[in-house]
């Protein structure tokens, strides 16, 4: 079948097999990889992109769900050549080490905060909850976050 | 360039130019933060296949027959391989990393479930995996040995009928110490105590699952491997010996690695199926196992049921340590240690005390379970060493009403009692213990909880405080003591100084998020002043890295971290006569200033390690005899390992109606060392207090009497969230290596060794009320709350 959707912005038409996984396609076909698949049952959170501004888990949505949507992957986050304030966030505060879950994280955070400007540490503790991280501890996960709240936060009143 | 922070005694000379050492973001997080990491699953290749095995439903059953037609017949399958046909190859076995075999792909019996049957090579991933629906395998059902302590009862089933002359299911016997002096002081003590412990089988999990790229050149005939190793070099010489392939014709790449916690150092199964694909198509094959495969299959942790006795005064003077071990090591032994030690380091178990006498047996069984054995953090058994002898202390500081801080304070080796040789034979190479008990105890406010305790429960709230105190014994290992099938525990380190003063730095060892490409830049830039922006660290790839044995036992630091700094002292000294030759003065003449090096009296008189480099590589005269150029390349091999410790406190509040808990606050102090990026060094201790808190409260590989894995999905294997975890408090003591290059010793896994008894030991404090002096982990709900009414049983 033939599926049509926006990724990162740009129209994309590709043929699919009916059953394929958004985070299949995403990888396999249009090579996108940084959206990494961990788990086959929506606990590990790896695979979050956005569909419509929502983080959904793309290893429990099909290609063909997302047909006529908005999906965004963690490679669209940087726009001009500047980082989001969250992908600084983790830099600065260390918020990663492989790197395995930090796209799924980064994109979870970035939603959080275009809903929540500045969460508190529960809030930020809830939101990512639906992921795992087994090298962090996710204390400096929620640093990160806090960190670009602060920045977003400080770029506001300047 | 960096912040100079952590710098301790004795290690004063660099501080007036700091270059090294210092919190300095990650060289590797760049690429990272924008999705652009590249993990062996993002290789795609030109006309790539896909690889996907055919597991066992059972846990131990004869195969009858295997009828593979229907899947040949699938128009996306390009081959269907059965063990029979690796068999007609001579592949159908491969040796363990601890001698042992393990079988690639079944042959005559299956031995535990999921055990590989059968591979598909198909065009798509998702055409291998309906293929693999078509494969009909017929299995005589065999009764399974699931229970350990049932292994070697007489008429058990046995599993492993294909070693020669095997007639029960003993895997080896193992013990140290001194059996006869420990029972002397066992008998002449005020105190005995005595706890039956159990350490369940646990996995690391790493959040991405082990997988490969097998490339076979035909015409080269060389074979790529890029594949999720943690040893990348000791693969490669694994695959020769199989394979057949010279090793020059094979290159072993590990590209970037989504957590290794030693999951991804044997050799699986799927890996070699993968390369036999290759070498037989001829095309690229990749194999990506899924979460429920690498839960069921791969490399498990622990599972160790142990009896802890401890002897003791009346007073509290700890005398002797005895334990009896009997160890679940699966159907097939594939524990990676070094090959003489089966139980690993496991030895250490007399932990940060000094004592009268110790002494350990240990039995090992082989069991219808998955192998594996050394895996999770664990720093060769330490994780059981430690949980052992820190829960038995507990047990006899409740028997005594002692406190538990006290308890320990009262134990420990002294200072000055360093070089420290234990009873069982480990020479621990320097330690200051008290202090870190005390930093410890300071920083969680010890005291005043206390009395919040004792008003809690007053009132009938359960509140516990637990102390953990370990020592690890890490960096292995000494050559002369230490190898995995052959291949000493050495580790390589090649620097070379460009032109323009710009380095690349290639180490053997292989990082699974632990930021060597930071870490290792920072010590090469400590030692020959080139920043370490501009220094490049090259690892995981065999055709372009020196030998060496990988990263696990927290060994990177201990090891390649002294042949970072070595082989950059080297390339100094050869700077060093350079330098010598272009300000005219004998090479005793010269002082080094961190990134030049000048004439002693007059600092005017200077040449820049870059100014250097391009001496060395350009037209001019060199001094008498030396070459051009300006690299080294080195070997080290250790001394002795490297001794970290460190002094772990928690708080727990227990729901005296559901029995959930809840661990309120977490306070960490390690003494790794030297600490060159403090923020990485946090980040390891971090995440292996999540680990223990997990293993403690949640995580455990189970089975049904049947053989059936209970825990192959993370729905049911349950790892910690943000959620369950608190905001862990780190602190830290510098106590120096002395044999170490950088006195740096390894702390990637302390924190997962050193935090389960914590934890344990705080609930046990929570429930001394109820006169719970030992519950097993995975403390769940369900089985506090059955601690609570005395009746607790071990997990297994």
């Amino acid at each position: 079948m033939q599926v049509s959707m926006t990724v990162n912005g740009a129209p994309v038409t590709e043929e699919i097999e009916g059953r394929m996984l958004l985070v299949h396609f995403l990888r396999d076909q249009l090579r996108l990889t940084g959206t990494h698949w961990g788990c086959d049952t929506s606990n590990c959170g790896t695979c979050v992109v956005w569909m419509d501004g929502e983080p959904v888990k793309s290893c429990t949505v099909l290609a063909a769900m997302a047909g006529g949507r908005e999906v965004r992957t963690v490679e669209g986050l940087e726009q001009d050549g500047v980082l989001d304030p969250v992908q600084q966030g983790f830099m600065e505060c260390h918020g990663l080490q492989c790197g395995f879950c930090t796209p799924g994280m980064i994109m979870t955070a970035r939603a959080l905060l275009d809903r929540n400007p500045d969460p508190s540490d529960g809030e930020i503790r809830e939101a990512i909850s639906g992921q795992i991280c087994r090298c962090t501890g996710y204390t400096t996960i929620v640093r990160s976050v806090k960190w670009a709240a602060a920045y977003e936060a400080a770029q506001v009143t300047s | 360039m960096t912040a100079v922070e952590d710098r301790p005694a004795g290690f004063v000379d660099n501080d007036q130019k700091p270059v090294g050492y210092g919190r300095m973001l990650r060289k590797e997080d760049p690429r990272f933060i924008r999705g652009m990491g590249r993990y062996v699953d993002d290789i795609n290749l030109p006309g790539m296949l896909h690889l996907a095995i055919l597991r066992s439903p059972v846990a131990h059953a004869r195969i009858i027959s295997i009828d593979t037609r229907a899947a040949e017949a699938h128009p996306k399958v390009k081959a269907v391989v059965t063990g029979a046909i690796l068999a007609e190859k001579g592949l159908a076995w491969m040796p363990t990393l601890s001698n042992d075999v393990q079988a690639v792909l079944a042959t005559d019996k299956v031995r535990f479930q999921g055990q590989e049957v059968a591979f598909v090579v198909a065009e798509d991933r998702y055409a291998a995996r309906d293929a693999l629906e078509l494969i009909e395998v017929e299995y005589d059902i065999l009764d399974p040995v699931m229970d350990v302590r049932k292994a070697l009862e007489p008429g058990a089933p046995l599993i492993r009928d294909d070693l020669e002359g095997k007639k029960d299911n003993h895997c080896f016997d193992w013990e140290t110490g001194d059996a006869a002096a420990t029972e002397a002081v066992f008998a002449k003590a005020d105190v005995v105590v005595s706890e039956d412990i159990v350490y369940p089988r646990v996995h690391p999990a790493p959040m991405e699952t082990c997988g490969c790229v097998a490339d076979f050149e035909r015409v080269e005939g060389k074979l790529t491997l890029w594949t999720t190793s943690q040893a990348p070099h000791a693969h490669r010489t694994v695959y020769a010996l199989v394979s057949g392939l010279p090793e020059h014709k094979i290159r072993v790449i590990a590209p970037d690695i989504g957590g290794g916690f030693g999951n991804k150092v044997p050799i699986y199964p799927g890996y070699v199926c993968a390369i036999v694909a290759s070498l037989v198509i001829g095309k690229p094959v990749k194999w990506t196992e899924d979460r429920s495969e690498n839960l069921v299959s791969t490399g498990f942790a622990r599972d160790y049921i142990m009896r802890g006795e401890i002897a003791a005064t009346k007073d509290g003077k700890i005398l002797a340590i005895r334990t009896n071990v009997l160890a679940d090591h699966g159907a097939f032994n594939g524990t990676a240690a070094p090959i003489k030690y089966p139980a690993g380091f496991f030895g250490v178990f007399t932990g940060s005390y000094d004592l009268e006498a110790a002494y350990c047996k240990m039995t090992a069984v082989y069991t219808n379970k998955a192998p594996g054995g050394v895996a999770y953090a664990c720093s060769f058994r330490i994780t059981e060493a430690v949980y052992l002898v820190e829960r038995i202390v507990d047990c006899l500081a409740y028997q005594l009403d002692m406190d538990p801080a006290e308890l320990r304070l009262k134990n420990f080796i002294q200072p000055d009692q360093f070089p420290y040789t234990s009873k069982t034979g480990w020479v621990y190479d320097s330690g200051d213990y008290e202090p870190a008990m005390r930093l410890a105890m300071d920083m969680i406010g010890y005291d005043e909880l206390r009395k919040e305790q004792a008003e809690k429960r007053a009132k009938g709230e359960l509140m516990g405080i637990g102390i953990s105190f370990f020592t690890e014994a890490v960096g292995a290992g000494p050559r002369k003591d230490m190898d995995i099938l052959g291949l000493g525990m050495a580790d390589g380190s090649e620097l070379r100084i460009h032109p323009t003063g710009k380095a690349v730095l290639r180490v053997s060892c292989m990082s699974q998020g632990q930021g060597h490409e930071t870490t290792y830049a920072q010590i090469v830039a400590e030692e020959i002043g080139i920043p370490p922006a501009d220094i490049q660290v090259v690892n995981g790839d065999t055709d372009n890295t020196p030998f060496g044995l990988g990263t696990y036992g927290s060994r990177s630091t201990p090891v390649s971290g002294a042949a970072a700094a070595l082989v950059a002292r080297k390339v100094r000294d050869k700077a060093q006569i350079i330098a010598s030759g272009m300000l005219e003065v004998s090479v005793a003449d010269l002082e080094w200033d961190k990134g030049s090096f000048h004439v002693k009296g007059d600092p005017s008189k200077s040449v820049t390690i870059q100014a250097i480099a391009m001496r060395a590589h350009g037209a001019g005269d060199l001094p008498e005899g030396i070459e051009g150029g300006l690299e080294a390349q080195i070997c080290y091999n250790p001394s002795n390992l490297t001794y970290p410790f460190g002094a772990y406190i928690c708080v727990v509040d227990v729901d005296p109606g559901t029995a959930q808990v809840k661990v309120r606050r977490f306070v960490a102090v390690d003494d790794c060392g030297t600490r060159i990026n403090p923020m990485i060094i946090e980040g390891q201790v971090h995440g292996g207090l999540t680990d223990g808190v997990g293993m403690a409260l949640m995580e455990m590989i189970s089975f049904d009497e049947d053989g059936n894995c209970l825990s192959g999905s993370l729905m049911d294997y349950l790892i910690p969230t943000a959620l369950e975890v608190p905001e862990w408090e780190t602190g830290y003591t510098v106590t120096p290596s002395p044999h170490h290059p950088i006195g740096a010793k390894g702390v990637g896994e302390s924190a997962t060794v050193g935090s389960p008894p914590c934890v344990v030991n705080a609930v046990m404090d929570a429930l001394k009320p109820f006169k719970v002096r030992h519950a097993d982990m995975p403390l769940t709900p369900s089985r506090v709350w059955e601690a609570m009414q005395g009746r607790t049983r071990p997990p297994i």
